[in-house]
C-alpha cells in the first residue's frame, strides 16, 4: 500500500445556477494576458451542450485519454512514439476555432471619433491579429441552450440514446438544461503528463495538484492533445502550455482557490482524501463498467489504523490526515456515496467529483387533459394551446427517475460510463434527503414514504440530516478544509536553513563605515 | 583579400561555435522560460503540414549527413569510392535539399499571408528564415554545380573543420574554394552564431529522454522516506546550492 494524499473536489451540480463568477474569478488572477485571453481554466457548461472547446468530450475527434490495449492502457492520441513522430505537425491538435478567437472592442472610437453624422460603435478586433473581426464563438456560446440547433443536438453524450429519447429531450415542454462547471481534475492517472516529451507536466507528491513548469516546457503541445478534459491550454503568445494549478499559491496558504471561495451557489468542495498509489495502474486499466467502483476502492479511510500507519511511513503528515478525517470530499465521495467523476472512461482517473443534478431529472411532464383550464382563461390571456403538466411531485419517487426529462443514460454517459445504476443510487439518495426534509420542515410527505424511501437508499435521518447540513448550510471551513502546506520542512530539501540563521529581520541599507564619523 | 578571408574563415567561426555553446548553455539553464519551438499550429494547422514536416525531415536528413562526412571523413570517402553509392548519396542529399526547400518557402508563404501567424512573428523569425532560405539554396546550387559534395566536402571541407577544432586552422583549401562554397561555410557558422538568440534553440532540447522515462512524473517537495523517520537528521543532506 502507497498511501498518498490528494487534493481533491466535490461539485454539488443541484446547486450551479450558472453565473459564471467562477470563471470570472480565475481569469482575472490567472489568464488575463496576451496569448491566453482564451483560456479558460474554469469554465462553465451548459448540458446537454458540446461545451468548450466544441464537443470535446468526442474523443473520436480530438483522441484525448487512454484507451485499453490489452490488459494494460495506451495513450490515445500521443504518448510514446507518437509525440515524436507527430512533433513537427500534431494531427490531434485543437486549433483557436474550436475554442473560439479572443475579441475586444474598440471603446476608445465611441470618445475619440472625430464629430460627424452617425453614432459612431466600438467594432469588434481580434485580441490576436488586432484587425476587425465577425465573433463567430465564444468560450459559453451554447448558455442555456441558445443555439439549441448547433449546441445542444451535437452533445456527444446523446450518442448511447434512441433518436425517439433524443426527439423527447427537445420538445419544448420537456426541456431541461443543468449546468457542468469544469476545472482541471488533477487526475491520478494524467494524460497530460504521459504525454509530455520534455517531462515538463507533473504531479505534486504532497497534495497531488498537476502543474506544467515554465521554465521546461518546450511548446511539443502534447499536453493539449492528450488530456480528455482539454484542460491543458497553448498558449499561443508564449509558446508554452498552461493549465489550472489548483490555486496553489492560495492552497499552500490555506486559502481555497480562487473560483471556490467565490462560488456564488457556494456548490464547491476541497478536501484531502488519502487514496493507494499501487493500484492507479490497475484501476485505470479496468473494464469500463467496474471503473468507477474501482477508482471509489482506492479511496482509503482515513481513520483506519492500517490506513493511518501506512500514511505515515510514506511521509503523510498529522495535519494531512487530521485534514482527510475531516474532509468534506470524503464525505461526499465515499462515506455518503453521492457523488461521481466526470467521464471515468477516458481512464485519467480524475479527482473532481460531481453530485448528479436531481432538479431537471426529477421533474416529469405528463400528459394530462387541460381543456378545462384553458375556458377559465379570458379572451386577453393566450389559449393554453397543449397538454402538458409539468410534474415536480415528489410522490412517485423512484417511479419518476426512470422516466425523468434528463434519461438515465444520458447522466450515465456523463458520469458513470455508461452505467446508469449508479447514477440512479445517487439520484435515489439526493430524493430520499429531500423528502426526509420536507417531512420534517413542511410536513406534507407521510412518515411511511420518507422511511421507506431512506432505507431504501441505506440511509437514516442522521445521515440525511448530516448530508442536507453539508448540502445546504455548511459554512466556509465547512467546505474546504485545506491541509497545512509544511513549506517550513520542504524548504529544508532546497536550502539548508542554518546559512540563512541571522540573515534575517531588521536590516541596514547602508553599512556603520560609510555611516559613520 | 586575404584579411576578410582570415576573418570570415578563422575568426568568425570561432565567435560564433563560442558565441553558440556559451549562449545556449545561459538560455538553456537561466532563462529556460524563453526555449520552445514557439509552435504556430494553434493558430493555423492545416497548411503547416506541408511546411513543417518537408521541411523538418528534409533539414534533419541533410544536416546529419553534413555531420556525418564532418566527423567520418576517411570512412565516407572509402564507402563513397563505390560510384553507384556516390550517385546515390548525392541524388538523395539533393531530393531531401529540394524537400526543405520546398517546406521553408510554405512555411514562409503561410507566415506572410496568414494575419494570424504575422501577428506571432518577430523579426529574429524574418531573419532566421531568410538566413535558412539563402543557406538551402546556396546548397542546391552547390549540389547542381559542383558535383560529388559528399567526397570533396570530406576531404577538403572536413579536414579544415577539424583544423579549427585542433586550434590551429589549416586554410589553404577553404581559401581556394569557389564563392558559392565560401558562402554556405559563412551562413553555415552564421546560423549558428544566432541559434541562441531566435527560436531555433529549440532544436538542442529534442525531447529525446521520453523514450525511457516512465509515463507518470510525481516530485516531492520533501523526501517522503526520511521526513517522518525518527532516526535521520532533520535535514538529511545539506543542498546543492541552485543555479538561481
Ligand atoms: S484533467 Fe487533464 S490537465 Fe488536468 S490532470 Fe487530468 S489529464 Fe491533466
Ligand atoms: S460560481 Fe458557482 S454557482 Fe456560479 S457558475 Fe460557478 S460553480 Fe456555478
Amino acid at each position: 500500500m502507497d498511501v498518498r494524499s490528494q487534493i481533491s473536489m466535490v461539485f454539488h451540480l443541484d446547486k450551479c445556477i450558472g453565473c459564471h463568477t467562477c470563471s470570472i474569478a480565475c481569469k482575472n488572477i490567472w489568464t488575463d494576458r496576451k496569448g491566453a485571453e482564451y483560456m479558460w481554466w474554469n469554465n462553465v457548461e451548459t448540458k446537454p451542450g458540446t461545451g468548450y472547446p466544441g464537443k470535446w468530450e468526442d474523443q473520436d475527434i480530438y483522441k484525448g485519454g487512454w484507451q485499453k490495449n490489452g490488459d494494460g492502457i495506451e495513450l490515445k492520441g500521443a504518448g510514446k512514439p507518437r509525440s515524436l513522430t507527430n512533433i513537427f505537425h500534431n494531427p490531434h491538435m485543437p486549433v483557436i476555432d474550436d475554442y473560439y478567437e479572443p475579441f475586444t472592442y474598440k471603446y476608445l472610437d465611441l470618445i475619440e471619433s472625430p464629430a460627424g453624422d452617425d453614432q459612431p460603435t466600438a467594432r469588434p478586433i481580434s485580441m490576436i491579429t488586432g484587425e476587425p473581426m465577425d465573433i463567430k464563438m465564444g468560450p459559453n456560446w451554447d448558455d442555456d441552450l441558445s443555439g439549441s440547433p448547433d449546441y445542444a443536438r451535437n452533445d456527444p453524450n446523446l450518442k448511447n440514446l434512441s433518436p425517439a429519447e433524443q426527439q423527447a429531450m427537445f420538445e419544448m415542454e420537456r426541456l431541461a438544461f443543468f449546468y457542468l462547471p469544469r476545472i482541471c481534475n488533477h487526475c491520478l492517472n494524467p494524460a497530460c503528463i504521459a504525454a509530455c516529451p520534455s517531462g515538463a507536466i507533473y504531479k505534486r507528491g504532497e497534495d497531488g495538484i498537476v502543474l506544467i513548469n515554465q521554465d521546461v516546457c518546450r511548446g511539443w503541445r502534447m499536453c493539449v492533445t492528450a488530456c480528455p478534459y482539454k484542460k491543458t491550454y497553448y498558449n499561443w503568445s508564449t509558446g508554452k502550455s498552461e493549465k489550472c494549478i489548483l490555486c496553489y499559491p492560495r492552497i499552500e496558504s490555506g486559502q481555497a482557490p480562487a473560483c471556490m471561495h467565490s462560488c456564488v451557489g457556494r456548490i464547491r468542495y476541497l478536501g484531502v482524501m488519502l487514496y493507494d498509489a499501487d493500484q492507479i495502474e490497475r484501476v485505470a486499466a479496468a473494464d469500463e463498467p467496474d471503473i468507477v467502483a474501482r477508482q471509489m476502492d482506492m479511496i482509503l479511510d482515513p481513520f483506519d489504523p492500517d490506513v493511518i500507519a501506512a500514511a505515515k511511513a510514506n511521509g503523510v503528515a498529522d495535519s494531512t490526515i487530521d485534514s482527510a478525517q475531516k474532509s468534506p470530499t470524503y464525505k461526499f465521495v465515499k462515506e455518503w456515496d453521492l457523488a461521481l467523476p466526470l467521464h471515468p472512461e477516458f481512464r485519467t482517473l480524475p479527482m473532481l467529483f460531481y453530485v448528479p443534478p436531481l432538479l431537471p431529472v426529477m421533474a416529469s411532464v405528463t400528459n394530462v387533459d387541460n381543456s378545462e383550464q384553458a375556458e377559465k382563461l379570458n379572451d386577453i390571456s393566450k389559449y393554453w394551446p397543449d397538454n402538458w403538466l409539468y410534474d415536480t411531485s415528489t410522490r412517485e419517487l423512484f417511479g419518476t427517475i426512470d422516466d425523468a426529462r434528463f434519461p438515465l443514460e444520458y447522466m450515465a454517459s456523463l458520469f458513470s460510463a455508461g452505467d446508469t445504476e449508479s447514477v440512479a443510487d445517487r439520484l435515489k439518495k439526493l430524493m430520499a434527503v429531500r423528502l426526509h426534509r420536507r417531512h420534517v420542515t413542511v410536513g406534507d410527505v407521510d412518515e411511511d414514504t420518507v422511511a421507506a424511501a431512506l432505507s431504501n437508499t441505506d440511509l437514516n435521518g442522521q445521515l440525511a440530516d448530516d448530508i442536507y447540513y453539508l448540502t445546504s448550510l455548511a459554512k466556509f471551513d465547512d467546505r474546504f478544509v485545506i491541509p497545512p502546506a509544511h513549506r517550513e520542512q520542504a524548504i529544508e530539501m532546497m536550502e539548508f536553513t542554518g546559512d540563512a540563521k541571522g540573515s534575517t529581520g531588521f536590516g541596514f541599507k547602508v553599512g556603520t563605515a560609510v555611516r559613520g564619523a | 583579400m586575404n584579411a576578410l578571408n582570415t576573418f570570415f574563415f578563422v575568426a568568425f567561426p570561432y565567435v560564433a561555435v563560442v558565441t553558440f555553446v556559451v549562449g545556449v548553455l545561459y538560455r538553456w539553464r537561466q532563462k529556460g522560460f524563453t526555449v520552445s519551438s514557439l509552435s504556430s499550429q494553434f493558430l493555423e494547422g492545416k497548411y503547416l503540414f506541408w511546411g513543417s514536416v518537408p521541411f523538418h525531415v528534409g533539414i534533419l536528413v541533410v544536416f546529419f549527413g553534413h555531420v556525418t562526412a564532418f566527423m567520418f571523413p576517411r570512412a565516407t570517402l572509402a564507402w563513397t569510392s563505390v560510384p553507384v553509392r556516390l550517385v546515390v548519396l548525392e541524388v538523395t542529399a539533393f531530393v531531401f535539399g529540394v524537400t526543405i526547400f520546398i517546406g521553408l518557402t510554405a512555411l514562409m508563404l503561410r507566415r506572410f499571408t496568414n494575419p494570424r501567424i504575422r501577428a506571432v512573428t518577430s523579426r529574429a523569425d524574418l531573419v532566421l528564415e531568410l538566413l535558412l532560405l539563402a543557406q538551402v539554396v546556396l546548397g542546391l546550387w552547390i549540389a547542381l554545380g559542383y558535383r560529388w559534395g559528399v567526397s570533396w566536402f570530406a576531404a577538403g571541407l572536413s579536414p579544415y573543420l577539424w583544423s579549427l577544432l585542433r586550434l590551429s586552422p589549416e586554410t589553404g583549401a577553404i581559401f581556394a574554394l569557389p564563392w558559392v562554397i565560401k558562402l554556405h561555410v559563412v551562413g553555415a557558422f552564421s546560423i549558428l552564431l544566432i541559434v541562441p538568440f531566435t527560436r531555433l534553440a529549440h532544436f538542442m532540447v529534442s525531447p529525446l529522454q521520453y523514450i525511457i522515462r516512465p509515463y507518470q512524473q510525481v516530485v516531492w517537495n520533501w523526501d517522503r522516506r526520511t521526513i517522518r523517520d525518527p532516526s535521520s537528521p532533520w535535514s538529511t543532506a545539506r543542498p546543492k546550492p541552485t543555479d538561481e
